[in-house]
């Protein structure tokens, strides 16, 4: 297997607030392979936005990256930890939209609302190449038609409340693309869209991944999503990594106590009819209240008293690019 | 599988971290429990108490209107007195140790002719002493109209204390500046609370049937109040005053000045009012009153008017400062309150004169305690606002 | 957007007219009219006017007739540029009023500008770096110009200036230029006379959009799209101005609306102060006097010149939103 395009290396990240601290992300670990899809998977407020916050050095005030690395090989083969680099410097700048590109989740929001479309891809792309304006709107228009914009040469005149909530989608994706990044990390891309888009934008997705050979992280709080798209997945909860492993491996054989619940409260069309759907006890607790020993443990059916509330479970390795983080595995 | 009330927990626990900061980090359930069962006022409070100026604000004012109410108690001597001799006297300082002792104490004052402009001139005299009591009596009067009363929080011994105490000077006529300033807070505060209550009473009934039942009505409402915003007030303020005719008391005088004040101010009070209503109208909540069967008249005033009470409260709060401002401005111009009224504006009407003002500036002492009581009232408005509504 | 702007216009007639009346009604609020302070104050300096006299004054005048006429008498006239006699003057209102009335323009838009240009920047910066020892310090001084009412303000100063400098730091004109003609020379000493009017009348203004600016460019400044533009790479000092800055600029375009009334109004006693030659003093003396072509002319004037000042603020608004320029609500 080839050098991981980035790798993230135990990294943390918290909120300091006069209430307390938070720690939004408390050791996390994963790799994404160029051209490979990974899922970022877990409930809201889990720590999967804040990481690919991080990631691009984005995390708003009162948030910081505390500790970790975050490894990125350059297009040269060169390495940089995105870590150490200076925040809003010319190098995280570059990177941001040149090598990784961003897409969120609310399209509607996350145009400005009285800019054109237009506007803000051609600056997205004179940013990064330094082009005339008017090859950037020629470039701009072509990425536009490239996602399935149709009559692109009108679209990038439009205002983002002019466009339905799918054309938004793609011009979003459109303006990710526009610098053709190696890594799009794709913050639940699909959630604000109904079914039928959402099938489309993945679909979309896929197709520019086969054509760039792209790689893509991708967050999602929706495991079918995942199934569909990932090639690898991570399983978060409160901030930590709990399990990671082939998509295949998690969802047919998952091992974290945590993972088992999620899948089997999955509805399935083979349920049975009249028997209440299995859910998961208790609640997230609340992030000043963090559980001692292993977050999960107040809600576990697998719960050893003693063990899994005095110490926190160490990341084990257990078979091919499988890790999971539970005592039952040390 | 328990089914736990997962939703209330939650933002019970939201709060409560933003809350408990008073209460031990980590006492988790007990803090969550209390904001759980919270009702909305007991948050408002909580909130409102963090807010350090507001608090502050609430002090200053609560002040005020103590001194409002026993204006009588805390002026010292009659403020309609005048001495055309007593002219322009500068405040007095106030010795508070006799050899050692705490004995508070004023020179008198003796009065020579200046030669050279043959105007009585007060000037200090060491050698005797007026020693200040505390409590003492002097001018009778009556406490809240009714209770007869003569104690006033100071006094002199052993002498008059209308001609001899002058803790703020006197003005152009030698009446005493510091008990008309306590009689001018009276009147001056007053009048806001008034007023204030006139606008919101015009504001709510007007803004709330515009955004409630919205349409022509609303249009037409909206519209009036579009061109009441965009009349410059001052002018229409001037040009009523002006209407009132001279030969009314003054208390009619007074009220006259009120309803004028409190006729511009309700717009804005309408428009907070009408954008209230119209956000809540589209309420689930309020759908499903109509749906189990309530009137209109139970639906607008059990389930509406307590989700915005609190924003109501803080915008007539608000309301106050202006109105104080222009009661001052009016009266300064000659155009609001008349002589014998006493309040803030026709105190500073001395001071219009800036060469005299140069040789007595005691008399701008009435422009602080306008600065002072609308800041508080910025203050605890602001406070009230942020507490009924973080988020706006 | 077209009917956005017969829109505003409509409401502006409305509201001019609407004004009209309002005037019309204040001056004849006052019991008795003209002629009744006329012989008051003729008696006050001890010549007598007889009755004959008054009702011949009074036909004169053309105050004999029922109110309703008097008024669109009155509207017709001033339709036609022709606002009646200053009874007390004797002279044309027009000739009266002269250059008081641009010379209000004049202080009034200085005001505004420099409202504009100090709280727009504190605005932004107060947002963007919130909570700093700056911001507490820009709040406070905010909150002190919000409590300080105009007039007061300009006393404090006129004060200041005559106790400290020795100086009149009243009027618009040095003293040789008051009575002059205009040109160049006038108007350069204008200029130099602006800033103290200027300041004092746009302290509570500034004060006031300070904090909308600043409350705005928060709400803004949380937005999805600011995260979005960062993520592009832009430098943070793009990320900030050229977005959230320019949808907060919004909302704070159409308070220029209001805040033009609130200036010329407070102009009014702020002239008084200063001695200022616009159009206050004037109007304040037209009141007492109850001369009613004059206060009424001038309290129409003003409301009109606001009204074309909010009618250019909604000009203004539709021309940098485009989501009023594509008729989106």
């Amino acid at each position: 297997m080839d050098k991981p395009l980035l790798s993230v290396r135990n990294l943390r990240t918290s909120f300091f607030q006069d209430e307390g601290t938070t720690k939004a992300v408390d050791g996390a670990s994963f790799d994404v392979y160029a051209g490979k899809t990974l899922g970022i998977v877990g409930e809201s407020g889990c720590g999967k936005s804040v990481t690919a916050q991080s990631i691009l050095r984005i995390v708003d005030a009162p948030g910081r990256i505390v500790g970790g690395e975050i490894v990125l090989t350059r297009a040269d083969g060169s390495q940089v930890d995105l870590v150490k680099l200076a925040p809003n410097g010319r190098e995280i700048r570059a990177i941001r939209g040149g090598d990784i590109g961003l897409v969120f989740q609310e399209p509607m929001t996350s145009f400005s609302p009285v800019h054109t479309v237009g506007d803000q891809i051609v600056e997205a792309i004179r940013l990064h190449s330094g082009v005339s304006a008017k090859e950037a709107r020629q470039r701009g228009i072509e990425v536009l038609g490239s996602v399935g914009i149709p009559k692109p040469e009108r679209r990038i005149d439009e205002y983002s409340f002019e466009l339905s909530g799918g054309l938004r989608q793609r011009a979003m994706i459109a303006v990710a693309l526009s610098s053709n990044p190696r890594l799009l990390i794709a913050d639940e891309p699909t959630t604000a869209l109904d079914v039928t888009t959402q099938a489309q934008i993945l679909d979309l997705m896929r197709k520019i991944q086969r054509e760039r050979a792209m790689a893509i992280m991708l967050i999602t709080h929706n495991l079918g999503v995942v199934a569909e798209m990932a090639d690898d997945v991570v399983v978060m909860y409160l901030g930590r990594v709990v399990e990671r492993g082939k998509v295949d491996d998690i969802f047919h054989d998952p091992k974290h106590p945590y993972t088992k619940a999620l899948l089997q409260s999955i509805p399935s069309i083979e349920s049975v009819p009249g028997v209440r759907l299995p859910t998961i006890s208790g609640s997230i607790p609340h992030p000043f209240n963090r559980p001692r020993g292993c977050a999960f443990h107040p809600r576990c059916a697998s719960f050893v008293p003693g063990r899994c509330d005095a110490a926190d479970p160490a990341v084990t390795p257990i078979g091919h690019a499988r890790s999971v983080s539970c005592f039952l595995y040390e | 599988m328990s089914g736990d009330p997962v939703a209330v927990q939650e933002t019970a626990s939201a709060d409560g971290a933003t809350l408990s900061g008073g209460l031990a980090k980590g006492a988790g359930s007990l803090a969550e429990q209390r904001i759980a069962v919270a009702t909305q006022w007991q948050l408002m409070w909580w909130r409102f108490r963090k807010h350090k100026l507001a608090a502050a604000g609430t002090i200053v004012l609560a002040l005020f209107y103590l001194v409002a109410a026993f204006a009588d108690f805390f002026a010292y001597a009659d403020p309609q007195d005048s001495d055309a001799q007593r002219s322009l006297i500068a405040p007095q300082t106030i010795h508070w140790f006799d050899e050692g002792r705490f004995a508070p104490y004023v020179y008198a004052l003796k009065g020579t002719r200046d030669p050279m402009t043959f105007k009585r001139v007060y000037k200090p005299d060491p050698s005797t002493k007026i020693p200040i009591t505390f409590f003492a009596r002097g001018e009778p009067y009556k406490l809240f109209g009714i209770i007869p009363a003569d104690r006033h929080v100071l006094g002199v011994e052993g002498a008059d204390t209308g001609k001899s105490l002058f803790l703020m000077g006197t003005d152009t006529q030698g009446r005493d500046l510091w008990s008309r300033l306590m009689f001018a807070t009276r009147t001056s505060m007053t009048i806001g609370l008034v007023s204030v209550a006139l606008s919101l009473v015009l504001g709510v009934v007007l803004g709330g049937i515009s955004g409630y039942f919205g349409g022509t009505i609303d249009s037409v409402i909206q519209r009036i109040i579009e061109i009441l915003r965009s009349i410059p007030t001052i002018p229409l303020w001037m040009g009523l005053a002006a209407a009132v005719p001279s030969d009314w008391s003054v208390v009619q005088v007074y009220f006259a000045i009120t309803i004028i004040i409190s006729l511009i101010g309700w717009t804005e009070l309408a428009r907070v009012v009408r954008g209230r209503f119209i956000s809540l109208k589209h309420e689930d909540f309020v759908m499903a009153a109509e749906l189990v069967g309530c009137s209109k008249s139970r639906i607008i005033f059990r389930h509406m008017v307590p989700s915005f009470i609190s924003h109501i409260i803080a915008a007539t709060t608000l309301a106050i400062p202006a109105i104080i401002i222009s009661e001052t401005s009016l009266s300064f111009l000659g155009l609001g309150l008349r002589p014998p009224a006493i309040s803030w504006g026709v105190l500073l009407q001395d001071a219009q004169n800036i060469q005299a003002l140069v040789i007595s500036p005691w008399l701008l002492i009435p422009s602080f305690a306008v600065i002072v009581a609308v800041l508080a009232f910025n203050f605890m408005g602001d406070g009230i606002r942020d507490a009924a509504d973080p988020y706006l | 957007m077209v009917a956005y702007i017969v829109r505003r216009m409509l409401l502006a007639v409305l509201t001019v007219w609407a004004i009209s009346i309002l005037s019309f009604i204040i001056i004849h609020l006052p019991p008795g009219d003209y002629v009744t302070s006329y012989i008051a104050s003729m008696s006050a300096s001890g010549s007598a006017v007889s009755e004959g006299e008054a009702a011949a004054l009074r036909e004169q005048l053309g105050l004999d007739q029922p109110i309703t006429v008097q008024y669109f008498k009155w509207m017709g006239l001033t339709l036609r540029g022709n606002f009646g006699m200053a009874m007390e003057w004797g002279r044309p209102v027009v000739d009266v009023i002269g250059d008081r009335l641009s010379l209000t323009i004049v202080i009034s838009l200085a005001a505004i500008i420099f409202t504009w240009a100090v709280a727009l920047p504190i605005g932004i910066y107060s947002a963007v770096y919130r909570y700093s020892f700056l911001d507490y310090v820009f709040t406070f001084v905010g909150f002190i110009g919000l409590a300080i009412p105009g007039f007061l303000l300009a006393l404090i100063v006129m004060y200041v200036g005559f106790a400290w400098f020795g100086a009149n730091v009243g009027g618009l004109f040095s003293p040789e230029f008051a009575e002059a003609p205009w040109s160049l020379a006038k108007a350069w000493d204008l200029t130099k006379h602006l800033p103290i009017p200027a300041i004092v009348l746009g302290v509570a203004g500034t004060a006031q959009l300070i904090r909308i600016m600043r409350s705005n460019l928060l709400d803004e400044l949380r937005k999805p799209y600011v995260m979005t533009a960062r993520a592009r790479g832009l430098p943070e000092h793009r990320v900030i101005l050229r977005y959230p800055v320019r949808v907060a600029l919004n909302p704070f375009v159409s308070t220029i609306g209001y805040l033009l009334p609130y200036v010329v109004s407070g102009s009014i006693i702020v002239s008084l102060v200063l001695s200022l030659p616009t159009v206050g003093p004037l109007l304040l003396k037209a009141l007492i006097a109850q001369d009613m072509f004059l206060a009424g002319t001038i309290v129409l004037l003003l409301g009109v010149l606001t009204v074309i000042g909010t009618f250019i603020s909604d000009l203004l608004l539709m021309w940098i939103d485009p989501r009023i320029r594509l008729g989106r609500q």
